[in-house]
């Protein structure tokens, strides 16, 4: 972790306000009923099985997918009416790095860049690229690079706009053990400056370490919605063990 | 300018910038255009009373496959290199996206359609440097590429997408193919302009329809 990012300053109200999400993929029901309520400044921990619906509902709350029922307010924008300044507000880290290999790690950055419509996108570019501690290789064409240097470029490219709400989808997978810690820091220095985050994990201890709140999804359903210092590791394993 | 223009010239040099690096896609499309000259040569007897007959066919045939080819991979590629989410993710409409990849899908068609008129000239001795030819191949390629780029979305989504958008395409664009095909067959018989209106009309109005339709549908196909 290199720089103090500057988040958007956070908007009255909570970060997000979710409340009866529900999604399907054809007859698999993803999501069933799910809501929280995330106030700025905090971090909520995802937890559950694969096929839970951790995903499909970080996918939900970047936009990248379109509830059936429910209702989504982020950063105060209403999904049904204003999804734009949404995605505005939104960082999104996912299983993919979402990077053109054929460009550099700096030309995939100014273009999103431009894309978010960033004022002096160079001394941004070089700014996120920092604090993901990708800088060393800006020049290189993003085919060159290992997993875990695409994984920070993509870290960087979803801190490029400086987000209100941080998504990370399982954002460690891929990355060495100072890729992870300049994560954690990352983490806390977005929420520092007043953002929130959401991040899935596997990693039940360090999930529990980062967050301030803690949400259990099996099957798609609420399980477990709680401050992260009302459970423990053991609880939440516990949970997913009988939920399994 | 404006942040819709803006985004959407941002989508378009990025795929400038990476069919120059890469030069997948034209190489392959261009190959194809030749081997569908090649073939229709080696099918026909290509005399003047038969080229005079088949000539404007065998043109549009290999422009509308090799458009086929092209635009399959608008969206494939995005969604194979799995960056159709970081378009999705940005703060800016749909149609500002949709804009971007059409005029990618219009400059590819077109950059493959100027290098094929050489070919169509020493196979088939057919000139097609003709304004009239030119303005039908360039309003016929916005008309394909209006539809294809929807259709591209649509199929980008499926498994059987390369079988799904040419069902999908050729159905739609037939009013286009058969104008253009009847204005190439006008600039070779060497008639005038005024045949050649009502032609030109028919894919005016095609090209402003599909252009709205398609990007007001955009929205709704980019979404899971």
């Amino acid at each position: 972790m290199h720089d103090q990012p500057q988040t958007q300053s956070p908007p009255p109200g909570l970060a997000i306000q979710a409340t009866g999400l529900t999604k399907s993929f054809g007859l698999t029901p993803a999501l069933r009923e799910v809501g929280f309520e995330l106030p700025w400044g905090n971090t909520l921990a995802l937890f559950g099985h694969n096929g839970a619906g951790k995903s499909t509902l970080l996918r939900t709350l970047a936009t990248l997918v379109r509830p059936e029922r429910g209702t989504l307010r982020i950063a105060g924008f209403d999904r049904a009416t204003h999804p734009a300044q949404i995605r505005a507000a939104v960082g999104f880290v996912g299983h993919q790095p979402l990077l053109y290999d054929e460009l550099t790690s700096t030309e995939n950055l100014r273009f999103y860049a431009k894309l978010y419509h960033l004022p002096n996108p160079a001394s941004r570019v070089r700014e996120a690229l920092a604090m993901a501690g990708a800088e060393g290789y800006a020049g290189q064409h993003v085919r060159t690079l290992s997993n875990g240097m695409q994984k920070r470029v993509a870290i960087a490219r979803a801190l490029l706009h400086r987000p209100a709400v941080l998504l990370l989808d399982e954002p460690e997978t891929g990355l060495d053990a100072a890729g992870v810690i300049m994560l954690d820091a990352a983490v806390r220095a977005v929420r520092d400056g007043g953002a929130s985050v959401v991040m899935t994990t596997h990693s039940t201890q360090r999930g529990l370490v980062l967050a301030d709140q803690v949400l259990v999804l099996a099957r798609g359903r609420v399980v477990l919605s709680s401050s992260s210092e009302e459970v423990t590791a053991d609880g939440v394993q516990a949970l997913l063990a009988g939920a399994a | 300018m404006s942040a819709y223009l803006s985004a959407a010239l941002a989508v378009y040099l990025k795929d400038v910038r990476l069919e120059a690096r890469s030069k997948e896609t034209v190489g392959a499309v261009l190959i194809f255009a030749l081997l569908v000259a090649f073939i229709f040569n080696f099918a026909f007897d290509a005399t003047p009373d038969i080229v005079a007959i088949v000539g404007p066919g065998i043109v549009w045939v290999a422009y509308v496959f090799t458009g086929i080819l092209g635009l399959n991979r608008t969206f494939v590629l995005e969604r194979d290199r799995g960056t159709l989410d970081g378009l999705m993710l940005a703060p800016v409409g749909r149609e500002a996206i949709y804009l971007g990849k059409l005029l990618s899908a219009i400059s590819v068609m077109l950059v493959v359609e100027f290098l094929m008129v050489p070919v169509f000239l020493v196979l088939y001795d057919i000139s097609l440097l003709d304004l009239r030819f030119a303005l039908a191949a360039l309003l016929a390629t916005i008309g394909f590429a209006a539809v294809g780029t929807l259709f591209s979305a649509i199929a980008a989504h499926t498994r059987a997408r390369e079988v799904l958008l040419p069902l999908l395409f050729l159905p739609v664009v037939l009013p286009v193919i058969m104008a253009a095909v009847a204005i190439t067959a006008l600039v070779l018989e060497g008639d005038g302009w005024s045949a050649a209106t009502s032609w030109l009309q028919l894919v005016v109005a095609f090209d402003i329809v599909f252009l709205v339709v398609s990007s007001w549908a955009f929205e709704f196909v980019l979404e899971e």
